[in-house]
């Protein structure tokens, strides 16, 4: 029997691990090549429309940034989970119920309106997502319960939830029984930026804004260096005086917050009202985008670009090629392997073993 | 087998080592090392941490293959692939880190290194006999959680036998023994011997070297710098022949010994310490009481898992106490306190693990040198009040003291933990904490896996900080490192800590009969 091992190099390249990421993009960008001729279609024209075309006109750029939005939000709460150790599957649950408390007043309460609807709106939002991610915090720290199987199935609560929410209690009364919200009246939506060209919306700001505040505390304040020793070793954590447990809630909290931000800035900004499903799995794809962006901040506002791109590409593809947009996924899915793949094989070679038996060689 | 066994008599050696050749990178963890072992011989492979001998050990056993050079096996080439292949041979491995499942009992541990089938009661049977005839008692259907540190050794080195090897490797097997328990082992090792049985005993503790061994093969940095007969020569020429360099000897002195039995200021007072198990397989302190005075070096010795890590812990505030004057710094109530209030008062602390526990690997040094002084002093290397932003100069001038104090030998300016050796990481750590000039410092196996050099270092830092008036509490298993540097000695078995007594007057044996629980039954039935 042949068995593959992998062995840690003794030293890895630092520029290979600085361009990783472009490894990884390049090698799926190869592997989509492949699949496209697979499909029968030219992977030069398919991979223009993917990467290319919807770079090419300011409309789409604005759509860019509306995609990006909630991928950069959400992943820049992943990254203070992930370095800590906590592993936070469960973005897209938050998202909805972000986007959920966030809806609270302009549906049940339309009535309401005025300047200070909005800013409450998006600190509902926060709150909703935050106290969801409380759930898997809580089993975590008081009972020890994985939280990647406790996060990841409150996904699904929190969509059957809004699944319910918008066919029963909240559903538009004069929406000709259509499974949605009313519309949020105008000043329950969020502003686009520039208008004239197109609909992005003040939501990107927010992102590139959490970005900046999150880079700089990860690498400059005690905190930053708390979340990181705790997520190298727990148990050197503990002797600095540091609790894991506290950092499992903290962890939880702000990432669940980021996320519901993301959900009600997405509702408000790009959708403008409350629909059976208001994410195209914006909380999974996140979990690309912060390891594309190498758990960086920084890196993680050109990866949520990247990760929208692909977005776009899959509805440009659509039209144009007639592929299923479900190529977009497998793409995501390639890159996340290939991230991975890359950074494993920088600092792992791989070793085929195949064990001899016990062997006597004559005696010379 | 059976053939080979024919050709036991023929002269060619058991097994012989031929320019054997194993790099990691750019170091030469093995270099054209040769060396031979013959039946009925006790061979010991003499080399500090580092030294190579795992490597070599490690390539012998099939879990390493060679980069270069020839194994002969009986005269023969061989190639040995795997362990099962060294097994095969007749070459059995007693490790120094035991693989029993402690939820098991001996006869189920056994079985599970044998072939599959084979009945238990038979298993049984064959360990108990095997047992009788080494002088390796033990009960095949105790639990292994429920034995000493000697016991499982006891069942390890069965698993060994029942494989019929005719060359057994023992790796630092004293290391975790009490005096009188490592007596019973050099009997077995003797028993073996007269039965033409081949071992190799790898081992830095040179009187023990120098007892039982015919021949010494010494590593340094990789190579083959002596064979030599153990017997012919001293500690001091056999640890020179390590070392490469003499080594000063690290000692009290008696005028300041004088003066810590003079002195009555504790800086450490600990008293009615009770902790529960904090896990299945942990030991829970009773009673513990002690009281370092400022300027004195205090020891606790005893064998490894008889509770230094849980008493490290509840010092270090990492494991609180429900009173808060069962551990006094300084003059303040502190069992309430977590590390960082601990360390407020004074106290310093280096645990015994340095890789995740007193250090993170995969940061650099200045990081690690934040780790346990970020809140002492946090005037120092924080700024920014409730941002608490992070002064990387401040803590690069820290580093560069600790380097220059410590000689710590590093590559670069501020690498990651990972690239030091064990030896300067724990150079580093300790200069870490005596750099903020502790009134207590409390250390837990301070030179384990540290080279001789390292080592001596590191306890003449411990009796300057005693000098300059700190108060040490050192814990560790080398009874020799107590004997040198402690002023009195107490001794930790299952939980308990026997009365301190006077370093200078007290004797192995003493110490042996404490660290062996001196009927630890009785204790259980007190406690039941």
């Amino acid at each position: 029997m042949m068995r593959v091992e992998l062995v840690r190099r003794s030293q890895h390249s630092a520029l290979f691990s600085a361009v990783s990421p472009l490894i990884a993009l390049a090698i799926t960008a190869l592997i989509g090549a492949i699949m496209f001729a697979a499909l029968g279609k030219s992977p030069v024209a398919a991979l223009h429309a993917y990467f290319i075309e919807p770079l090419t006109e300011i409309w789409s750029i604005h759509e860019l940034l509306i995609k990006a939005t909630p991928l950069i939000l959400i992943a820049v709460g992943l990254s203070i989970c992930f370095l800590s150790n906590n592993w936070n599957i469960g973005a897209e649950g938050q998202f909805v119920m972000g986007a959920i408390a966030g809806s609270v007043l302009p549906v049940l309460y339309p009535g309401l309106t005025g300047p200070l609807v909005l800013p409450v709106m998006l600190v509902m939002g926060l709150a909703g997502g935050a106290a969801w991610a409380t759930i898997p915090a809580f089993l975590k720290a008081r009972f020890g319960t994985n939280e990647i199987l406790s996060s990841l199935m409150l996904v699904y609560v929190a969509q059957l939830f809004l699944d319910w929410l918008v066919r029963g209690p909240w559903r538009n009364p004069e929406g000709f029984n259509f499974p949605e919200t009313r519309s949020f009246h105008a000043d329950a939506i969020l502003p686009e930026m520039f208008s004239a060209s197109g609909r992005a919306h003040y939501g990107f700001v927010f992102a590139i804004l959490a970005a900046l505040v999150v880079w700089f505390v990860l690498s400059r304040t005690l905190k930053g260096y708390e979340i990181r020793v705790l997520g190298e070793s727990p148990r050197a954590g503990r002797f600095a005086g540091f609790s894991a447990r506290r950092m499992v809630f903290f962890a939880f909290i702000v990432s669940g917050a980021l996320a519901g931000l993301a959900g009600i800035v997405e509702v408000s900004g790009a959708i403008g009202q409350l629909r059976p499903t208001i994410s195209p799995g914006y909380g999974f794809t996140a979990i690309i985008v912060a390891f594309l962006g190498r758990l960086n901040p920084l890196g993680i506002v050109a990866a949520g670009l990247i990760l929208a791109l692909s977005y776009l590409g899959g509805e440009a593809a659509q039209i144009s090629l007639g592929v299923s947009d479900k190529v977009a996924n497998v793409f995501q899915g390639v890159l996340l392997f290939s991230v991975l793949a890359a950074d494993t094989l920088i600092r792992y070679r791989v070793r085929i073993v195949r064990p001899a038996p016990a062997r006597l060689e004559p005696a010379q | 087998m059976k053939t080979d066994v024919s050709q036991s008599a023929a002269p060619p050696p058991l097994l012989a080592v031929d320019g054997l050749t194993k790099s990691f990178g750019t170091l030469k963890a093995n270099d054209a090392v040769d060396f031979d072992i013959v039946e009925g011989e006790i061979h010991a492979l003499l080399g500090e941490n580092g030294a190579g001998k795992s490597t070599l050990v490690k390539m012998l056993f099939g879990s390493l293959s060679p980069d270069a050079g020839r194994i002969l096996w009986r005269g023969r080439p061989v190639k040995i692939a795997e362990p099962s292949t060294a097994r095969k041979l007749g070459i059995g491995m007693v490790f120094q880190h035991f693989s029993l499942f402690d939820s098991l009992t001996v006869a189920e541990n056994i079985a599970l290194s044998l072939e599959a089938g084979t009945p238990l009661s038979t298993v049984a049977d064959e360990a108990r006999r095997l047992g009788e005839a080494y002088g390796l008692t033990l009960n095949p259907h105790a639990m292994a959680g429920d034995l000493s540190v000697g016991e499982r050794q006891r069942v390890e080195i069965i698993r060994c036998l029942l494989q019929e090897p005719s060359l057994i490797i023992l790796d630092e097997p004293t290391s975790v023994l009490t005096p009188q328990e490592a007596e019973r082992l050099f009997e077995t090792l003797e028993t073996l011997k007269g039965e033409g049985k081949a071992i190799l005993y790898i081992s830095h503790r040179l009187e023990e070297v120098k007892r039982m061994c015919d021949r010494a093969t010494v590593l340094r940095h990789g190579q083959v710098v002596a064979h030599c007969d153990p017997r012919a020569e001293t500690a001091a020429s056999l640890a020179a022949m390590m070392v490469g360099a003499e080594v000063e000897a690290v000692r009290r002195s008696p005028a300041d010994h004088e003066a810590a039995g003079r002195s009555r200021t504790a800086v450490l007072c600990v008293s009615a310490l009770d902790q529960k198990p904090l896990g299945p397989f942990s030991t829970a302190l009773r009673g513990i009481q002690l009281e370092v005075h400022a300027g004195e070096v205090f020891g606790i010795a005893g064998v490894a898992g008889n509770g230094q890590s849980e008493l490290f812990e509840a010092l270090s505030g990492e494991q609180l106490q429900h009173d808060p004057d069962a551990v006094i710094i300084d003059g303040t109530p502190a069992g309430r306190l977590g590390p960082n209030g601990r360390r407020r008062l004074g106290a310093a602390f280096a645990p015994e693990e340095r890789f995740g526990h007193a250090a993170v690997a995969a940061m650099p040094l200045t990081d690690n040198i934040l780790l346990s002084r970020h809140a002492s002093d946090a005037s120092a290397y924080l700024s920014g009040g409730r941002f608490a932003v992070l002064r990387h100069s401040a803590l690069g001038r820290t580093l560069g003291r600790v380097v220059k104090a410590m000689d710590v030998r590093k590559s670069g300016e501020n690498p990651d933990a990972a690239t030091l050796s064990g030896g300067n990481l724990q150079k580093l750590i300790l200069g870490r904490e005596f750099d903020r000039q502790p009134v207590v410092f409390v250390v837990n196996q301070p030179t384990w896996g540290v080279d001789a050099g390292a080592a001596a270092r590191i306890r003449q830092t411990l009796l300057d900080a005693a000098n300059a008036g700190a108060g040490a509490l050192v814990i560790s298993q080398d009874l020799d490192e107590l004997l040198e540097i402690c002023d009195r000695i107490a001794v930790i078995a299952d939980g308990e800590m026997s009365e301190p007594l006077d370093a200078r007057t007290v004797t192995r044996e003493q110490l042996g009969l404490l660290m062996g629980g001196a009927e630890p039954e009785k204790h259980h039935g007190v406690a039941a």
